[in-house]
């Protein structure tokens, strides 16, 4: 039976000494019994109470923390199956594939693609965050590319993807100060493979030719008492990967059972056998179903638009407020002269709208009233970004003493306002700009040049 | 202990809707599970997988489409045609951008009768989508039901403002099927198929469109949407949320910056075709396993793509 936040308040010191990152004990307890987090994280815990409580109450899935420094991240802690019911909170990661049989120049391209690919979007890096090294038999390449990726300086955790333990040896010799995955652990050598892992605590993937076999491993390898995992979800064919990335996902999340609560790997560019274009289709459809690392084959634009975008948004925290605070901003040094530009208080619109100005290099004052934290059609939708809203901020702002300019451009998608807005701001003349946030660049342009 | 696959039984079922007639007609829904758990029980008809046409010429799409529909665009029932014939999707997916009051604001009359040319011209099943403004949009869609008479075409769709004018035209005076239109919100869904079928529409004639973004643009709320629209359906067998679901994901995705700039702007960025495709495959991608029963897609890789996946996770 699950315990409840109050069955494991009682055991804890109850001193509220915050230690554990939770304002009071009984906080922490309810988070403990929600699966959020481990009970070791009270330092303060007795032996007794702990050895209690610490296999009834362990999260039904691991969070792992894997790579190092700047390029550490967290996998798995996951407690819902759906985005709705909880945030999601450890997402999933990208590791493109450097095969010993790729020659130098495809290593160097990927490298590259990996460097260059790197922007942000809505406040948040984006970029591929390891480097997955895949040992098929040839040692000397195998070696050399992982020399290479180090030698690049290129941002990256790594990922030693390699069945041959001698091999493995020598590669984790390489990146030990990197706290890498190793992944290839199987029925044939996981022993040795436990001890390799083991010896430098470095996560383990697992990977057998079917759900029964991968499960049987993992009892396995749990029994040898290490617990730092991850499961290769398998790569025959694209039916299997979905139906195992789910079974492994929903067996510990629903059922409790925590031979399958780990992070998941997918081979989502063997899978793809080499179609660009369906691997952005698996990327995706494994964004939503329960991958944790995807393995794809390069790395460029259209890939990370996409794909990441996609994540960003699956991955929401609402805690992180969403919009902005609703006041003048003022972007490229805006003057006394310059034209005022209005938007909403929705975080994606500001981030968005606030850097095509920026490209643009016309100086502006951004106004965003507050408009519920929406998006321009839904604000409107809901009443909240009206003429009158509009009108009353632009007085209420002080951006009528900022500038001497009395222009004020719209979104092109709440063109009707225009009428409103003049009739309530005598003086101020209402530019409609265009639908797209893409177009103001040249929009503002022009309009700089004609003022 | 062994390993026990892990089943979840569900109640409640997804009704079938047929679209078109004869031999290319095209059935949706029927699943009793979430989108391809063949683990748990039925997963119902195939997604289907619509191109998307447009009554005037296809002036902001890519370059490559433009010269790949350049002999036959300025004839909508040809283009339809050569799309079915070329690219044989499940379906045609006609959207009268002409018709929007605020550009060449083509009256319904003249909808109607390009409609019918098309529907004429092609085996595979018509869905008319009209210019989401709610007032033409029913006007459009009055007109449309009666010159598509027998076609079983899909009217996509009907919403709060007009599902009167288009629920009595297109379910009930002549038999096609209506799309039910809300914006990313369970509650809205479920109202509008009630009042659909207070109407009279019968709840094997309504398709649901539960909303769309591209990725990265609100996506989120799409996704959970989705994802308890199906599980009321499933789980609490509400009936009033048991219609298919259609996804016109090109109508979102090909308006945004990762799929519009051009290659001077964004230099580093590389083709915008493949952008363009990218952002496409990625958000059908993402509705399919959500639980779309139907999606509209431009780009003809997008199509070989997402139909390549659906044949395979089957
Ligand atoms: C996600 C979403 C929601 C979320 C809210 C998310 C949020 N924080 O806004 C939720 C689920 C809460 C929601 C609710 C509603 N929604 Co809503 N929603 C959407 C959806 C799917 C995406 C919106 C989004 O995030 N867009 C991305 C942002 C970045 O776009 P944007 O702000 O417009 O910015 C772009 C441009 O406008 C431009 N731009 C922005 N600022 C500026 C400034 C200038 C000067 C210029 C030139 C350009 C510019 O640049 C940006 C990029 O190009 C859209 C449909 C769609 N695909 O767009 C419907 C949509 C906006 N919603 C709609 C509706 C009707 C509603 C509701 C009223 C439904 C209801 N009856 O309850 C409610 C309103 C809120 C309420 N009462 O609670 C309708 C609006 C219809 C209309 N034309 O008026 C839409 C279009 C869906 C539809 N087709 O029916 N919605
Ligand atoms: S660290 Fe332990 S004792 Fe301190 S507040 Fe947290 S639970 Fe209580």
């Amino acid at each position: 039976m699950a315990l409840t936040g109050l069955d494991i308040f009682k055991l804890t010191p109850k001193k509220n000494c915050k230690d554990c990152g939770f304002p009071t004990c009984l906080a922490f307890s309810m988070k403990v019994a929600a699966g959020g987090i481990e009970i070791e994280k009270c330092p303060h815990m007795s032996e007794e109470n702990l050895s209690k409580l610490s296999e009834s109450t362990a999260p039904p899935m691991k969070a792992l923390t894997v790579g190092a420094g700047a390029n550490e991240y967290k996998l798995g802690g996951e407690t819902v199956l759906f985005r709705h019911e909880e945030t999601l909170v450890n997402r999933n990661r990208f590791a493109v594939a450097i095969k010993d049989t790729d020659s130098a120049d495809v290593v160097n391209s990927k490298i590259e693609n990996i460097k260059k690919v790197d922007f942000e979007r809505i406040g948040e890096r984006m970029k591929a965050e390891f480097a997955a090294f895949i040992y098929t038999g040839n040692k000397e390449a195998y070696i050399a590319n992982i020399k290479a990726v180090l030698a690049s300086g290129a941002e990256l955790a790594y990922m030693v993807v390699c069945e041959d333990v001698a091999v493995a040896k020598e590669a984790l010799e390489l990146l030990k100060d990197t706290n890498p995955i190793l992944h290839g652990a199987t029925a044939a050598n996981y022993e040795q493979m436990v001890d390799v892992a083991a010896a430098g605590k470095y996560a383990l993937g697992l990977r057998a030719d079917s759900l029964e076999d991968l499960y049987e491993l993992t009892s396995k390898v749990q029994s040898k008492d290490y617990k730092e995992l991850l499961l290769d979800a398998g790569s025959k064919t694209i039916k299997e990967a979905y139906t195992n990335a789910i079974q492994i996902r929903r067996t510990a999340l629903k059922d409790g059972d925590r031979t399958f609560g780990y992070p998941s790997i997918i081979f989502v560019n063997d899978l793809a056998k080499d179609n660009k274009f369906m691997e952005i289709a698996l990327s995706s459809i494994f964004t939503i179903k329960y991958g944790s690392i995807l393995v794809i084959e390069d790395m460029d634009f259209a890939r990370g638009h996409s794909v990441w975008a996609l994540r960003q948004n699956i991955y929401t925290d609402p805690q992180r407020p969403m919009r902005v605070e609703p006041k003048a901003y003022s972007v490229n040094n805006a003057n006394d002269e310059s034209p005022v530009l209005c938007t909403v208080d929705f975080a994606l619109t500001y981030f968005i709208i606030n850097g095509e100005i920026e490209k643009s290099k016309v100086p502006t004052w951004l106004l965003i009233p507050d408009a519920g934290g929406y998006s321009v059609l839904t604000a409107w939708a809901a009443g909240k970004f009206s003429g009158s809203i509009i009108a009353n901020f632009v007085k209420e702002s002080g951006v009528e003493q900022k500038t001497k300019s009395r222009k004020l451009i719209i979104p092109g998608k709440v063109a009707v306002l225009k009428g409103d807005i003049e009739d309530s701001l005598p003086g101020w003349e209402v530019v409609v700009g265009p639908n797209e946030s893409m177009q103001l660049p040249k929009f503002l342009k022009d309009l700089y040049q004609n003022a | 202990m062994a390993f026990k696959t892990s089943v979840q039984k569900y109640q409640g079922r997804i009704g079938e809707v047929t679209l078109g007639v004869g031999e290319k007609a095209v059935k949706i829904g029927g699943e009793n599970t979430l989108p391809f758990y063949s683990f748990d029980g039925e997963i119902g008809n195939k997604t289907a997988v619509g191109m998307e046409i447009i009554d005037v010429a296809p002036e902001g799409w890519l370059d490559e489409l433009q010269t790949a529909y350049k002999d036959v665009y300025s004839d909508t029932a040809a283009w339809a045609k050569f799309v079915q014939d070329t690219y044989a999707p499940d379906f045609i997916c006609l959207r009268f951008e002409g018709a929007d009051p605020n550009g060449m604001d083509r009256p319904a009359e003249d909808c109607a009768e390009i409609a019918k040319k098309v529907a004429d011209a092609i085996e595979i099943p018509l869905v008319v989508a009209g210019t989401n403004n709610h007032e033409k949009d029913a006007k459009i869609f009055e007109k449309v039901a009666a010159a598509t008479d027998g076609k079983n075409v899909l009217l996509m769709a009907a919403t709060e403002d007009n599902y009167k004018a288009v629920g009595a035209a297109g379910g009930m005076a002549y038999s096609h099927k209506v799309g039910a239109e809300s914006s990313v919100d369970i509650n809205l869904a479920k109202q509008l198929n009630i009042l659909l079928t207070q109407l009279g529409v019968k709840p094997e004639n309504i398709v649901m469109h539960v909303g769309c973004a591209a990725v990265g643009y609100g996506f989120e709320y799409v996704s959970s949407t989705f994802d308890r629209i199906r599980l009321a359906a499933f789980g609490q067998n509400d009936k009033t949320l048991q219609m298919p679901i259609i996804t016109p994901v090109s109508f979102e995705t090909w308006n945004v910056k990762e799929s519009l700039a051009s290659e001077e702007d964004e230099p580093l960025w590389g083709s915008r075709e493949d952008r363009g495709i990218a952002l496409e495959v990625s958000t059908a991608s993402a509705v399919l396993v959500s639980g779309a029963n139907a999606i509209v897609l431009r780009h003809p890789e997008s199509v070989k793509t997402i139909r390549t996946l659906v044949d395979q996770l089957i």
